[in-house]
């Protein structure tokens, strides 16, 4: 392996930043439209409906490389030279539109799951929006939502490999240039797969952890 | 915006499909026939197998597909019996290497699905089976598997939008499907939005298709609410299975 060691663990660090990124934005977004499209007109909610369908039916890798070649001549366009943008900023932002379409999904469908007597009940006691939203539908939604919001960390983990596509340095990329400098491909390759699959592995178990601590209220 | 390049692109683009559609349909088809019997083990073998099984789904669920197609495809070609055994007339290929890294990962996520379904098939209705002198082949092919394929068929669907989004990874060894052909027209006119939203259009009118075609197809396999199929269904030694398929109150 070389000096690659010191490479990877760069690049495990990477490919973790880049996950943790894209999923924070992309569940704080998802959270945000999921929420609103409960609450707000039909126009909103077709629009809503438009923006998960587009992204849940396009590939991913496309949405990477639209964001990157895209983001680059629309930067270079607007500063009037060329300007590459960063591969990270770019796969935070493909990743996080990715993320916050599957998010808005899982949300949406927990938060139908939550009776709606509980919310007749909150206002029935007095509780305004914020109080309702934050004590009685909040945290059964959550409970609700946690195994498939767990899938999709999963899915943002393997989907992370995506943007060394476009250039990041992430565990995928230090692979591959591993792989053509020491002519060694089934070693480098094999040292990325166990990596994403101890990446993986962590998730699912912490996943795990938090559905065992956060039982969904109720049944 | 150019429009006269995006028209460009949609003619251009849709010789990819063929190809895109090809590898997806090619995969989908080997990965259920791989996942039909790896489900059955999964679910019901001895616990070893199924360990087995469960091994390989993980680790093929666990990592990217990207990382597995560069090991199929550059990875293997490092070891020397394998450059010298009659597969490396497959396996120097990208096209093949592409179809096996596909097949097998849709072999897992199906075992998965169809394991799935196949453990919530309720056990009075294989015992019911049992008491109906139904031999153990019989009840696999007869009873549990079409009640499974029912319950499974809304994951399964995902798998199917799964595939033709995971094709798009052909494009990485030089495949020229949509993605590989959106790709090599945006180095050469330089324009990617307008390409790449042409290409993302007719992924989205593919994964609409399929989205609509498992619709009609569960619509199609459910007895519910289609009396007449019902009363043939009875004459059959079928199961009532509009029982089943609904799902008990909590």
């Amino acid at each position: 392996m070389g000096g690659f060691t010191t490479q990877f663990v760069a690049a495990l660090t990477v490919t973790i930043s880049l996950a943790l990124v894209s999923g924070c934005l992309g569940t704080a977004f998802g959270l945000f439209v999921a929420i609103s499209k409960g609450t707000a007109q039909p126009r909103l909610n077709s629009v809503v409906t438009a923006y998960t369908t587009v992204v849940r039916g396009v590939p991913e890798l496309l949405i990477i490389l639209l964001i990157y070649f895209g983001g680059t001549t629309l930067a270079s366009k607007i500063a009037g030279r060329y300007v590459e943008v960063n591969a990270f900023t770019a796969g935070v932002i493909a990743l996080s539109v990715v993320f916050s379409g599957y998010a808005t999904e899982v949300f949406r469908g927990a938060i139908a799951a939550v009776p709606a007597g509980q919310t007749e009940a909150a206002k029935s006691l007095g509780l305004n929006a914020w109080q309702r939203w934050m004590f009685v539908i909040g945290p059964q939604m959550l409970r609700l939502a946690l195994p498939a919001y767990g899938n999709l960390w999963i899915s943002l983990f393997k989907d992370t490999a995506l943007v060394s596509i476009v250039g990041l340095t992430d565990i995928m990329r230090v692979a591959y240039v591993g792989a053509g400098s020491l002519r060694a491909p089934l070693t480098f390759y094999l040292a990325a797969a166990a990596l994403y699959l101890s990446l993986t592995t962590v998730t699912l178990l912490s996943i795990r952890l938090a559905e065992r601590r956060y039982p969904a209220l109720g049944r | 915006m150019n429009l006269g390049l995006m028209f460009d692109a949609m003619v251009v683009l849709p010789s990819g499909v063929g190809l895109t559609l090809t590898l997806t349909v090619l995969s989908l088809t080997a990965g259920f026939l791989l996942s039909v019997p790896l489900a059955f083990i999964r679910a019901f073998g001895r616990p070893g197998l199924s360990l087995a099984v469960l091994a390989y789904t993980y680790v093929i669920r666990g990592t990217p597909m990207l990382v597995q197609l560069f090991l199929l495809y550059y990875g293997l070609a490092q070891i020397e019996a394998v450059r010298s055994s009659i597969f490396w007339v497959i396996l120097r290929d990208p096209f093949w290497c592409a179809l096996l890294t596909f097949s097998l990962n849709s072999a897992a996520h199906t075992t998965e699905i169809l394991c799935r379904g196949l453990q919530s098939v309720p056990k009075g209705v294989t015992e019911a089976a049992t008491s109906l002198g139904l031999k153990r082949f019989q009840i696999a092919r007869l009873v549990t598997f079409p009640i499974a394929f029912r319950i499974s068929l809304p994951a399964y669907g995902n798998e199917v939008v799964g595939m033709i989004k995971g094709s798009s990874l052909a494009s990485t060894v030089a495949l020229l499907e949509i993605t590989g052909m959106a790709r090599q027209m945006v180095s050469t006119t330089f324009a990617p939005y307008e390409i790449f939203i042409v290409a993302g259009a007719i992924y989205l009118s593919l994964t609409s298709i399929a989205v609509k075609a498992i619709q009609l197809l569960e619509r199609w396999l459910s007895t519910d609410g289609h009396p007449v199929r019902r009363r043939k269904a009875r004459l059959r030694p079928a199961l009532p299975d509009h029982e089943i398929t609904t799902t008990p109150l909590p």
